[in-house]
């Protein structure tokens, strides 16, 4: 158990390395660097280019400077945005925040919901709830994030007038100064979130419920619902974690979209912004952020399967 | 000779077997219809669209829907109608070519290192984990700004990004395979790698490798709306659903027609193909359900 945590914690370490050292190189084979950016039109000039690149250290090797950015990284340091003066972490902190606050409050609605949704039309399979919940699904699940959102701001704030379809709040406010323009964005990603861990939890309650030891249980004599709480449901449920994790971390990505739709200030809008404008440093702060975030989330997953399973639990204690 | 002439007789008799199987379901039907009813749009639109599609004509801009423009008119004065028929063609071709190409690479990696194994496929892997922890927004958007639109770009970078889930799949399928006797006997018997790839490992992960294909061609299509949305995929004037929903979004108030239109192209297709690969996985026995997004 616990050398299999090790080993787990080490490769996601692996991961994170690899993607750091990704990025770098990345952002290196581009062309022109932060000088040729920063100093625009006036590029032609050598004398100055040399000077920028003097001041900005960027005639030094690049694994000097790889082994830098990473010392920075490690301690929070994420250096200076490609205009030279302002600091990554201060602009990086409250997008950061705001896209933290968006994906706490769909994950709020939409895993709580995934979860009833799945068991409900896992046990009344081809039936009505069933029909209508799966069919919801298979559209939030196909249906690109910002035609839903499109489609949403159209009916509820164009049409009915319900809710603010678009967010004017700026980055730096508080959380509370979010609601209600936070509403609709939440409804859009907690919609898709919810379609993918209700199709997995209705798959896995089907298989459970089909299974021998709840046979029997049923031919023993125990009342149904007891059944379904005592011993189907803990078993049911417990792939939904690594789904969960995976739906997590798609959130990082399919946030950006959903961000520039809602006008919404996080973390996604800011890479769209960053990488139009070409501001690498910030790019390539985001991307380890992200990645890093994506690490974490499996890693709790597996870790949180791990020891609500006994079985696997004890597999790994034999080994 | 023989044997050769029994098995495509075997395939034949298979792929019609399939294909009844995928008919006979109703999602196959609507699927495979709503697929091929895109496919011939995308064929013959240009000439059945009424109007040029960049033809702009300011007396009409922002117009209702009438008897001359049954969609009405954009923001510049261009038919909806014709715009909307010819919205997928860029997005079909573009996707259409990518898909196979990262099935292939994809396919063929995975299973090349799904048989050698060891260390070269640890360090591979731990490559693979690193690409899809990344958003796949970030990963191509830094590729398109830095090498420009267009289809010359698009497709390689969908082709390569696509092709990186496709290893991870095509590994784990060699590796329930790898194990099997049949696999033993061809290795005693000497057979090179090639050989064992193509002869045994390859069709048998065929089934796993097309349904993949299928799911990644709408993830595909998802991921080059979204961009077309964003600005970074088709350039203007060309017509295309993504880019038409972001240009109408902000008439939407008093032109709604200009954003359901496109809407309407682009949910059916991503629909269509996604009940075609899903009535293709029952087919063909392979359980889809536990599949995670990327």
């Amino acid at each position: 158990m616990l050398f299999m945590l090790i080993r787990r914690v080490l490769l996601g370490g692996v991961t994170v390395c690899i993607v750091s050292l990704i990025i770098f190189a990345g952002v290196e084979m581009l062309p022109g660097d932060a000088c040729t950016q920063f100093l625009g039109e006036y590029q032609a000039d050598e004398e100055l280019l040399a000077q920028c690149r003097k001041d900005l250290d960027l005639n030094r090797p690049p694994i000097d400077r790889f082994a830098e950015w990473t010392q920075g990284a490690i301690t929070g340091d994420l250096g200076l945005a490609a205009d030279g003066t302002t600091k990554i972490s201060t602009i990086v902190g409250d997008r950061l925040k705001n896209s933290l606050l968006l994906a706490f409050c769909a994950m709020a609605v939409g895993i709580p919901l995934a979860l009833l949704l799945g068991v409900v039309s896992g046990l009344w399979r081809d039936r009505l709830p069933d029909i209508i919940a799966s069919t919801l699904a298979i559209f939030a699940m196909t249906i690109p994030e910002f035609v839903s959102a499109t489609l949403l701001i159209l009916v509820l704030s164009v049409w009915l007038g319900w809710l603010p379809g678009i967010v004017l709040t700026s980055a730096a406010a508080p959380a509370s100064e979010f609601f209600p323009e936070i509403l609709l964005p939440v409804i859009v990603l907690s919609f898709v979130m919810c379609a993918h861990i209700m199709r997995m939890v209705r798959s896995s309650v089907i298989d459970v419920m089909a299974s021998d030891y709840v046979q029997m249980a049923t031919l023993k004599g125990v009342p149904y619902w007891q059944i379904v709480f005592r011993h189907a449901l803990p078993n049911a449920l417990l792939p939904a974690i690594n789904v969960v994790a995976l739906t997590i971390a798609w959130l990082l990505g399919g946030v950006v979209v959903i961000e520039v739709v809602f006008n919404y200030p996080g973390l996604g809008r800011l890479m769209i912004d960053s990488i139009s404008d070409r501001n690498l440093p910030v790019v390539q702060s985001i991307a380890l952020i992200v990645a890093s975030v994506y690490v974490c989330v499996n890693l709790a997953a597996d870790l949180l399967t791990m020891i609500a399973n006994p079985k696997l639990r004890t597999m790994y204690m034999r080994k | 000779m023989t044997v050769s002439s029994t098995s495509r007789q075997q395939e034949q008799g298979r792929f019609i077997t399939v294909m009844k199987d995928i008919l006979v379901r109703p999602s196959g039907r609507i699927g495979l219809t709503l697929v091929l009813f895109h496919i011939l749009l995308a064929l013959l639109s240009p000439s059945i669209a009424p109007y040029d599609f960049k033809m702009q004509n300011s007396s009409l801009m922002l117009s209702p829907p009438s008897s001359e423009h049954w969609l009405g008119a954009d923001h510049l004065g261009r038919d909806i109608l014709s715009r909307t028929l010819m919205g997928g063609r860029e997005a079909l071709l573009v996707t259409g070519i990518a898909t196979p190409l990262a099935v292939i690479w994809g396919g063929f990696i995975g299973i090349l290192f799904g048989l050698v194994g060891g260390r070269v496929d640890e360090v591979l892997m731990r490559i693979v984990d690193a690409f899809l922890s990344l958003p796949w927004i970030l990963k191509m958007l830094v590729l398109i700004v830095t090498f420009g639109t267009g289809i010359g770009v698009l497709i390689p970078t969908l082709t390569f990004f696509y092709g990186i889930p496709v290893i991870r799949v095509a590994r784990a399928a060699t590796h329930d395979i790898i194990a099997r006797d049949f696999v033993w006997a061809a290795k005693a018997r000497g057979h090179s790698r090639i050989s064992i790839i193509w002869r045994e490992l390859l069709p048998n992960v065929l089934d796993t490798l097309m349904v993949e294909g299928a799911m990644r061609w709408s993830w595909m299509l998802l991921a080059f709306s979204s961009l077309s949305f964003l600005g970074f995929g088709v350039s203007p004037p060309t017509p295309d659903w993504g880019l038409m929903i972001s240009d109408a979004r902000g008439f939407m108030s008093f032109a709604p027609w200009g954003v359901i239109a496109p809407v309407i192209g682009l949910s059916s297709l991503i629909i269509g193909i996604n009940l075609s690969a899903d009535a293709l996985a029952k087919a063909l026995g392979i359980d889809r359900a536990q599949k995670a997004p990327m």
